[in-house]
């Protein structure tokens, strides 16, 4: 692509002119009061500006920890955890949701929580009992292994008794392959 | 028997909103073109005005739902005869195909109380008896009432007209068949109704959905009922205290007790064929393994050891061994285990998995939940030669029970997206669904013979 002499020297000037009212919006912020002294005392045409603060590595440390409470706090709000057809393996997706209870759990050791099993309408009624008690278990396992005390844990499998979705098509199965943390 | 009346009597009255939504009403889907024709006269009344009950209306279905007979049309019997010495012309009913006629009186014998006989007569011995009745009386060699199959008289309750019509029922098929009638049967199930407080709910209804009779509701599921050998008490799985729990009622008295409530699984209850023990699943040591309880001692052996899933206990008639659903092999398939020597065996190779096993009462074959292809259906696998019988085409089939005589499967299915109860015949060739008018029916079993 090429310009003309004309266009190279106006996209020059309106690029300046956006940086001056950048840095005088950035001014204001700073304080019109300072900067009307700092004229009377230093004459006329200056500005002054400010840094960002540097944050000590403590400060940096309990910001960082208060972001990850926050967030964990958010996650754990999410107690289901889905798992795919005849399979109890956690999905990656659900790694964080999970880290979050645990965290959770070893910070307040005398927190338990029931972990349900449940599992879609396909095979049969004990079968799924079984399974269902699969998911309830890898969970506990995934959280043990991030610390959590397995007295703070009890299972229970509810198989394909307690359906969240009553029908029969994929979307529905999906939705009720899960596994519930009930504090 | 008696003791019974009474209860249900008490229960009727208390439950009977509960009882017509739990209702289940059969829809036949797939007759047999080898159901043989029968004539089921409509029983003669000797009282005035209208008969307190239509005692053949109830044996004509059960007949029907058999899969074994095709009664006739009532329009086209060539007349109405309230008992054998009312036929003058056996021919006339031999010509219309049947193999039997069934012909009865019922008259009042005392307030409340009925005197009901009735007769089943094979209309071609008829035919050829009734003609030479003196030359075989001459000779000896037989009764001139041989083409009378069978013939009975009682005096029977009001309230127990419904009983003595599968009663009836029993005697015509065993006279025909040689095997015994299981017409006076019932069926445990779950009704799940949807929206209740307390949605889960144990019933037991007549074999053929009728009488349904609430034994327990609950907030939480009920899973697993199985019968007491002796017909009188059910074993099943509840959740009441927000976990699996095995519980034993008794069907009259209502009387219920806890038999297990070890941690994790308590699942899969199944009575020894001598009622003295109780095979379950418990997960208590880590997977899911067999055990069985002495219920007079408590005594709990583990019977299966593995670290994959072993569910769905079921004893084999001799009660020396199980049947059993293991996944040791990757997916699930049926095994047996034999008691002394806890020998573990497969026996299913056909489709993907193979899961619910029941044997059946002969010994001789194997009912399961087939899996191919995605599709969950019932199977039959004859014993020893293995052959496979896929025997339903409805989908998502679960939880097979046979019926004490062998002759008829009750499964859980799904229709219209709702959990409906179907029957299939042993040979699969009669099928009929059991839809309940609200809420999800499943988990059924099959009690003895009462």
């Amino acid at each position: 692509m090429k310009f003309s002499p004309l266009v190279r020297a106006s996209v020059l000037a309106i690029s300046a002119m956006t940086l001056a009212a950048c840095s005088s919006t950035s001014d204001d912020a700073s304080g019109t009061s300072a900067a009307t002294t700092s004229e009377a005392q230093q004459g006329q045409g200056v500005e002054t500006g400010a840094a960002d603060r540097i944050l000590t590595p403590a400060e940096q440390r309990a910001q960082e920890r208060e972001e990850k409470r926050q967030r964990y706090a958010d996650l754990r709000q999410e107690r289901v955890i889905y798992f795919d057809f005849d399979n109890a393996s956690i999905r990656g997706e659900f790694a964080e949701i999970l880290a979050a209870h645990a965290d959770y759990l070893v910070r307040n050791p005398s927190m338990t929580v029931v972990i349900e099993g449940h599992t879609d309408e396909r095979g049969t009624p004990e079968y799924n009992i079984a399974l269902g008690e699969r998911r309830a278990k890898s969970v506990v396992d995934y959280l043990q292994s991030l610390g959590v005390s397995a007295g703070q844990m009890t299972m229970v499998s509810y198989g394909e008794e307690k359906p969240v979705v009553r029908q029969s098509n994929e979307r529905a199965w999906a939705q009720n392959r899960r596994a519930v943390l009930v504090y | 028997m008696k003791r019974l009346v009474v209860i249900f009597a008490i229960l009727v009255s208390s439950l009977f909103s509960i009882e017509s939504k739990a209702d289940l009403e059969i829809v036949i889907t797939e007759g047999t073109n080898s159901a043989r024709p029968i004539a089921i006269v409509p029983f003669a009344w000797t009282g005035a005005g209208e008969a307190p009950y239509n005692f053949t209306e109830v044996v004509s279905s059960d007949l029907i739902r058999s899969g074994r007979f095709k009664p006739i049309a009532i329009e086209q019997l060539p007349s109405r005869p309230a008992n054998d010495a009312d036929i003058n012309d056996y021919s006339e009913w031999a010509r219309l195909g049947v193999e039997a006629v069934l012909v009865g009186t019922v008259s009042q014998f005392a307030a409340g109380r009925y005197e009901v006989s009735y007769q089943l007569i094979d209309p071609l011995r008829g035919q050829i008896t009734g003609g030479l009745s003196q030359y075989i009386e001459d000779e000896g060699l037989v009764s001139e009432q041989d083409h009378i199959l069978d013939g009975r008289t009682s005096v029977v309750l009001a309230s127990q007209f419904r009983q003595y019509a599968h009663r009836i029922s029993d005697v015509v098929y065993e006279a025909l068949t040689g095997e015994r009638g299981a017409f006076l049967t019932r069926v445990a199930y779950i009704f799940v109704e949807k929206g209740a407080e307390r949605p889960y709910q144990l019933i037991v209804s007549d074999y053929d959905g009728e009488n349904a009779r609430v034994l327990l509701r609950s907030p939480e599921p009920l899973m697993s009922p199985a019968w007491s050998p002796d017909g009188t008490k059910l074993a099943y799985v509840s959740f009441e205290n927000k976990r699996s729990e095995i519980y034993i009622q008794d069907i009259y008295t209502t009387e219920r007790e806890k038999l297990t409530s070890f941690p994790r699984i308590n699942g899969s209850p199944a009575w020894s064929p001598d009622g003295s023990k109780m095979a379950m699943v418990l997960s208590k040591n880590g997977a899911p393994d067999i055990y069985v309880m002495d219920l007079a001692t408590r005594e709990l052996k583990q019977i299966t050891n593995h670290w994959r899933i072993d569910t769905e206990p079921k004893w084999t008639p001799d009660g020396k061994s199980l049947v059993f659903t293991s996944e040791r092999g990757g997916l699930p398939q049926v095994y047996r285990v034999d008691l002394d020597t806890a020998k573990v065996r497969r026996i299913t190779f056909n489709g993907r998995s193979n899961l619910g096993g029941v044997v059946t009462p002969d010994g001789k074959g194997l009912v399961m939940v087939n899996r191919d292809a995605g599709a969950y259906h019932i199977a039959r696998q004859d014993f020893p030669t293995g052959n496979f019988h896929p025997l339903t085409q409805t989908s998502l089939d679960e939880s097979p029970s046979i019926a004490p005589n062998g002759s008829m499967i009750i499964y859980s299915t799904m229709h219209g997206n709702k959990q409906v109860l179907a029957l299939v015949s042993m040979d699969g060739r009669f099928q009929a669904r059991l839809p309940s008018r609200a809420g999800d029916v499943k988990a059924p079993a099959w009690s003895p013979f009462l």
